[in-house]
């Protein structure tokens, strides 16, 4: 998505709409709509990475111990990783306010 | 500016009869088109292709309505076809015949000049096949002189590679055996 | 030196493509733009062009993959007509946007129902907006060298639009002519490499092609919008550069004896040659006949189109596409807006011919012109008149 920063004009709009930075959808905070986020059970959790291949927003990141972590910045709350889980590692808790 | 409608049969290379002779007329310097009826070709069919030749640039799109010469490839064509169909009044009708010109103007109706050959045979003397597009050029040739036949001849070598040794000496009989009535 | 050779138009199409030395053509055959594509797979087989030739299932995927192809930098031609083109339709407006060079030839052709394979501008009329470079050939010698024009104007930075090269199919495509083939050694030197303004490059990562939101949507399209007005002189240049190097002078609009005139015909395409014999013969019997003809059809150009017209007060527009329930036809409306409100501009008459094949003849030129003059006596009830319909 075009950045909404950049909002601009035409005179001033990149190239053909190009967006000439890369990975700029790092920038969009996805995870501000959530009603649900996932909770890890690292008790139950193989460490397999399901929840991490899964996750259409990539907000799964692998921490020193090995562990999958979700960065709540991009989890927009579908629970897929939930789904996919196949130890059943992984709860949506419904978010609160 | 001359104008020709060539009638064949659909896989007959009537098509390529026009191509070889503008070919051949643009090779001497002039301007010339070739195209054929636009559209769907069945094989057997009734089909036509045109040529125009010129000195001066030509500047028409115009299909083709008032030939000055007719060539027709079959001789089966006339019978289907009003092969002398909006022809000039001194334009020249080219036939792959056996038939006398008497015996042409009698059954086809046909009035204007006539120029006959028996292609058929000589093609198939000369190729082992009843194809006559190559063979009635040497008849185009003799009844008008659209085009040289030098440069003819170049455009047949370029064409037709090996083949075209035994193509010139079909059109060279077609050439002797013309009549002109 | 070049060459003067008979040869059918679409065989002079694919060798120009070839001097162009294009890279990547994806295409999908349709008649009449078969011969064009036919001919450079061959040569592609035959490595006598050094290009990937992409037989992709269908247009869409053809002009999806030609997107692609540009993106990453590489010079992109393809060829469609009537269906095809239309089956192109929304990647079009995708190519150009993005902003995205590449040339495409579309062999004119009606559209149908009722089915028709023969040349009209219908398939174009529909893509009129879709934001592409649009010219016109009259002759093969034009449909070879605006194709050659084609490639340096849309790959010039300062333009990076894609261009459609029009030509009318079978009337042009399937016919047999005189054409100088320009040599290798002149097409490298007014055709540089394709240096794209942004590519996709792995080591330089960029992203096109993303989500418009309606606070960029607009300037977007005015964007591109304004590249296309700007493309015009770039368009001019290049036509100008090719004059230098080639000998061939090309104007966005022809004049043909306009001098004096009281009546202009105006077309697009091959019927112009048939026009200029029609305007020879109407001058020969005293009337005062001329003749302008459209060679760039987007960006319009309306100033010089204006001054062409001069002081001549009769237009006799010719469109080759009927647009059911419009008011006229798109070249005769695009006129009359040219003009509106304009003080001592010519009356414009719009007429429809040559639908789906139909020949236009001397004869009929001349009965627009007659009608032409008629209609500037009495204005007459529609806002167009079909030429050559039967009633009954
Ligand atoms: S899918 Fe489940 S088990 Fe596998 S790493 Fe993620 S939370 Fe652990
Ligand atoms: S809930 Fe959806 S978005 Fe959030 S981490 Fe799981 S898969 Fe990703």
């Amino acid at each position: 998505m075009a950045n909404s920063d950049a909002i601009v004009g035409w005179k001033t709009i990149t190239f053909g709409c190009h967006i000439l930075e890369p990975g700029n959808a790092a920038n969009f905070r996805t995870g501000d709509w959530r009603s649900q986020r996932p909770v890890v059970d690292k008790e139950k959790c193989i460490k397999c990475g399901m929840c991490w291949v899964f996750c259409p927003d990539m907000a799964y990141n692998q921490d020193e111990e090995g562990y999958f972590v979700v960065d709540l910045e991009y989890c927009k709350g579908c629970g897929i990783c939930a789904h996919e889980c196949p130890k059943d590692a992984i709860t949506m808790v419904p978010e609160e306010g | 500016m001359k104008e020709v409608r060539i009638h064949g049969r659909g896989g007959q290379g009537g098509v390529t009869s026009a191509e070889l002779v503008a070919t051949a007329a643009i090779a001497e310097g002039k301007y010339a088109q070739a195209f054929p009826s636009f559209g769907p070709e069945r094989r057997g069919a009734p089909v036509a292709a045109f040529i125009r030749v010129s000195d001066k640039q030509i500047r028409t799109r115009e299909k083709v309505y008032h030939p000055d010469i007719v060539m027709v490839l079959d001789p089966s064509l006339p019978r289907l076809v009003k092969v002398a169909e909006g022809i000039k009044d001194d334009g020249i009708v080219i036939l792959n015949t056996e038939l006398t010109a008497d015996q042409v103007r009698e059954t086809f109706g046909i009035n204007s000049r006539l120029a006959m050959v028996d292609a058929t045979k000589i093609a198939l003397e000369e190729l082992g096949l009843p194809i006559t597009n190559t063979t009635m050029l040497g008849a185009l040739l003799k009844a008008t002189g659209i085009v040289g036949k030098d440069a003819l001849f170049e455009a047949l070598e370029k064409r037709f590679g090996r083949l075209a040794e035994k193509n010139k000496a079909a059109l060279e009989r077609a050439y002797n055996e013309t009549v002109i009535a | 030196m070049s060459k003067r050779v008979g040869i059918e138009v679409s065989i002079a199409i694919a060798e120009a493509v070839g001097l162009a030395r294009a890279e990547v053509i994806p295409a999908y055959p349709i008649t009449p733009q078969t011969h064009i594509v036919e001919h450079l797979s061959e040569m592609v087989a035959n490595a006598e062009l050094d290009a990937e030739f992409v037989p992709v299932e269908s247009e869409h995927a053809a002009m999806s993959c030609c997107c692609g192809s540009s993106a990453a930098g590489a010079r992109t031609f393809t060829s469609s007509s009537a269906q095809g083109l239309s089956l192109m339709s929304e990647v079009l407006y995708i190519a150009s946007t993005m902003r995205l060079p590449m040339v495409m030839v579309v062999a004119n052709r009606a559209m149908s129902a009722p089915i028709s394979i023969w040349n009209d501008h219908q398939d174009i009329m529909i893509q009129r907006d879709t934001g592409w470079i649009q010219t016109f050939a009259e002759n093969g010698q034009e449909a070879v060298d605006l194709t050659l024009h084609a490639f340096r104007v849309s790959e010039d930075r300062n333009v990076s639009l894609p261009i459609m090269v029009n030509i009318d199919g079978f009337t042009l495509s399937h016919v047999i002519e005189p054409i100088e083939l320009p040599d290798q050694e002149d097409v490298d030197r007014f055709l540089p490499p394709f240096k794209p303004r942004y590519k996709l490059d792995p080591r330089r990562p960029i992203t096109m092609g993303p989500v418009g939101i309606p606070e960029v949507y607009t300037e977007a399209k005015v964007a591109h919008d304004m590249a296309m007005k700007k493309a015009k002189r770039y368009i001019l240049k290049a036509w100008n550069e090719f004059e230098e190097i080639f000998g061939r002078k090309y104007n966005p609009i022809e004049s043909y004896r306009t001098e004096d005139a009281e009546v202009l015909l105006v077309t697009m395409g091959s019927i112009s040659e048939t026009a200029m014999t029609a305007v020879d013969t109407m001058r020969d019997a005293g009337q005062k006949v001329g003749l302008l003809r459209i060679r760039l059809w987007r960006p319009f150009p309306g100033q010089e189109f204006r001054r062409a017209v001069g002081k001549t007060k009769i237009l006799a527009v010719i469109d080759r596409c009927l647009p059911p329930g419009a008011l006229c036809g798109p070249v005769g409306a695009e006129l009359r807006s040219l003009f509106y409100k304009i003080p001592g501009s010519p009356k414009i008459f719009s007429f429809v011919a040559g639908l789906g094949g139909r020949d236009v003849t001397v004869e009929r030129f001349e009965e627009i012109v007659d009608k032409a003059r008629a209609f500037a006596k009495k204005r007459p009830r529609e806002l167009y008149e079909v030429i050559g319909v039967r009633e009954k």
